[in-house]
């Protein structure tokens, strides 16, 4: 179980001004819930998802996990309480090479074929990438995948994944719904992505829209999803749906 | 052996004891332990400290250990080695040196290596460098290497600098011929109050020769450190030189590479990039449950790597 109650972040914007990045959220999300979060650029979407993980810290309001209040807690605190998250912009490492960086999300040393089955997941053909520096000869959608397939490594109750399709081609994109998939059935936890991808938000069981750093929209698909559509001629986000 | 000595042996080298085939070990300033394999000839010097390492041509597959272990604090060791390579050959040495330091004095080797590698063969040459002990004298080693290397030849070095070396100033000078190729690899690491130079001169001479001179270097505390690259294009040839470098505390790192074009056909490439651990960085790794602390060990140690 995950709540977040009246969580507020504030920076300055010059001229001695704070700009609310987000206002006033109030969530709960059970176990076993598969949740998206969307809404356009700007409205404060990764900022909550680094909150969740300790990166950013709230001007004001709590985060509860599993009962705890961690909102004082530090990333690796969270980490090892069981939060799980993707970045959005993958981290490169000099000299670390892929399985290094799984062996580390999965807490032990992993052997090829434990390595493999991750990768491969993700639809990397793993044996070439295993011992691959996790340097700038990884592409973007490469350190992308790597990026999933290691939360995907993690033993944890919330997977947080800021953005996973950005740079993941088409061939690749029923293998990350699976991952979800499977993650969700694996630890009957809770699943969040922060996505604009409709396939995404069409299987997710409960979408939360964040509009100028406030909940403008919360309920299953079938709720919401007409109404970001409808937006589309509105041109209020999403410019333009994606055929694929 | 004594305790001290094997501790290092195993650092610089990765064996136990005496290993199969050619080897000789220098321990305390004296040539010891040598023994030849059926190719490859190890033999003491008449006139200077030190010995000749001469393989055969078309020896192929051997493995030769050279190490040298010092226990002796106070202990300045000078030493000549040279290396003759037979033509297309393809030999792997292990070198390496560990100075185990537990007086007041400072102990010093200064190892001046010389390659002779002949026409097709290829090489790989991997050089450890370590010092421990609780004394308070400084453990230096400063090695020069001098390469040639043969038509179509080719030499690949791996140094590594792991851990207690107080001082070191090394100098590489290579001249590479035809379709020849030079390859280094090169990690450093310095702490507290440590310095290290490292310098290498290159020239490219034969018609399609390359170079490709990587460091990678970490430097904590107080310790300094200088990267000196020099390549010369002498002819249609390519170079390469990268020095990375991660800076901590109130570390200093200077790097300055050097390249000169004096053939139109010459390409050569230099980077050098140093800064301190990025926290995006260390913030993915706490987000995978290591503390600040481990964080930073896992980033330098893979750099190192």
């Amino acid at each position: 179980m995950l709540e977040i109650k009246n969580l507020s972040f504030q920076v300055e914007n010059g001229d001695d001004k704070q700009k609310e990045i987000l206002d006033n959220i109030n969530l709960s999300i059970s176990s076993g819930s598969f949740v998206a979060i969307t809404g356009p650029n700007g409205s404060g979407k990764s900022t909550l998802a680094k909150m969740i993980m300790g990166i950013e810290k709230p001007t004001e309001g709590q985060i509860f996990f599993n009962g705890e209040d961690i909102t004082e807690k530090s990333i690796h605190q969270r980490a090892k309480a069981g939060i799980g998250f993707a970045f959005q912009q993958p981290v490169h490492f000099k000299g670390m090479k892929v399985i290094d960086l799984l062996s580390l999300a999965a807490g032990h040393k992993l052997d090829v074929e434990e390595a493999c089955s991750y990768l491969s997941q993700v639809g990397l053909c793993a044996i070439n990438y295993i011992f691959r520096e996790l340097d700038n000869s990884l592409s973007g959608g490469e350190m992308k995948r790597i990026e999933i397939a290691m939360l995907a490594a993690r033993d944890v109750n919330l997977y947080i994944f800021d953005e996973p399709e950005a740079g993941i081609d088409l061939w690749s994109f029923q293998n990350l719904i699976q991952v979800f998939k499977n993650l969700l059935t694996k630890t009957n936890g809770i699943i969040i992505v922060i996505s604009h991808q409709e396939r995404i938000l069409e299987i997710a069981d409960r979408i939360i829209v964040l509009e100028e750093g406030k909940i403008a929209k919360d309920g299953n698909s079938g709720e919401v999803l007409p109404h970001l559509m409808f937006g589309v001629e509105d041109c209020h986000f999403y410019g333009r749906r994606v055929n694929f | 052996m004594k305790t001290e000595l094997k501790q290092i042996l195993q650092q610089v080298s990765g064996i136990d004891g005496i290993p199969n085939g050619a080897y000789s070990f220098r321990i305390n300033g004296i040539s010891e332990l040598h023994n030849n394999s059926e190719n490859t000839e190890i033999v003491k010097k008449s006139d200077k400290p030190g010995i000749d390492v001469v393989v055969k041509p078309n020896t192929k597959g051997e493995l030769v250990h050279i190490p040298t272990l010092i226990d002796h604090s106070g202990l300045n060791d000078l030493v000549y080695n040279d290396f003759f390579i037979g033509e297309n050959s393809e030999i792997h040495i292990i070198a390496g040196c560990g100075i185990h330091n537990d007086g007041m004095h400072a102990t010093q080797h200064s190892g001046i290596h010389t390659f002779y590698i002949g026409k097709n063969a290829k090489v790989k040459y991997e050089e450890k460098h370590y010092g421990q002990g609780q004394g308070t004298g400084n453990r230096i080693i400063s090695p020069k290497t001098i390469i040639h290397l043969a038509e179509g030849s080719s030499l690949e070095i791996d140094s590594a600098q792991i851990d207690g070396v107080d001082y070191t100033k090394r100098l590489t000078e290579a001249t590479i011929g035809d379709n020849a190729s030079l390859t280094t690899k090169e990690v450093i690491l310095t702490t507290a109050n440590q310095t290290a130079y490292t310098d290498f001169r290159i020239e490219l001479d034969g018609k399609n020769s390359s170079c490709s001179i990587v460091s990678r270097s970490v430097a904590k505390g107080e310790s300094k450190q200088f990267f000196y690259s020099v390549i010369n294009g002498n002819n249609q040839c390519q170079g390469h030189s990268a020095c990375d470098a991660i800076i901590m505390d109130y570390a200093t790192v200077k790097a300055v590479p050097d390249v000169t074009a004096n053939h139109v056909d010459a390409q050569l490439i230099h980077e050098a990039a140093i800064g301190k651990i990025a926290g995006e960085q260390i913030t993915k790794l706490m987000s995978l449950g290591l503390n600040y602390e481990e964080a930073e060990a896992e980033i330098v140690a893979a750099f190192l790597r």
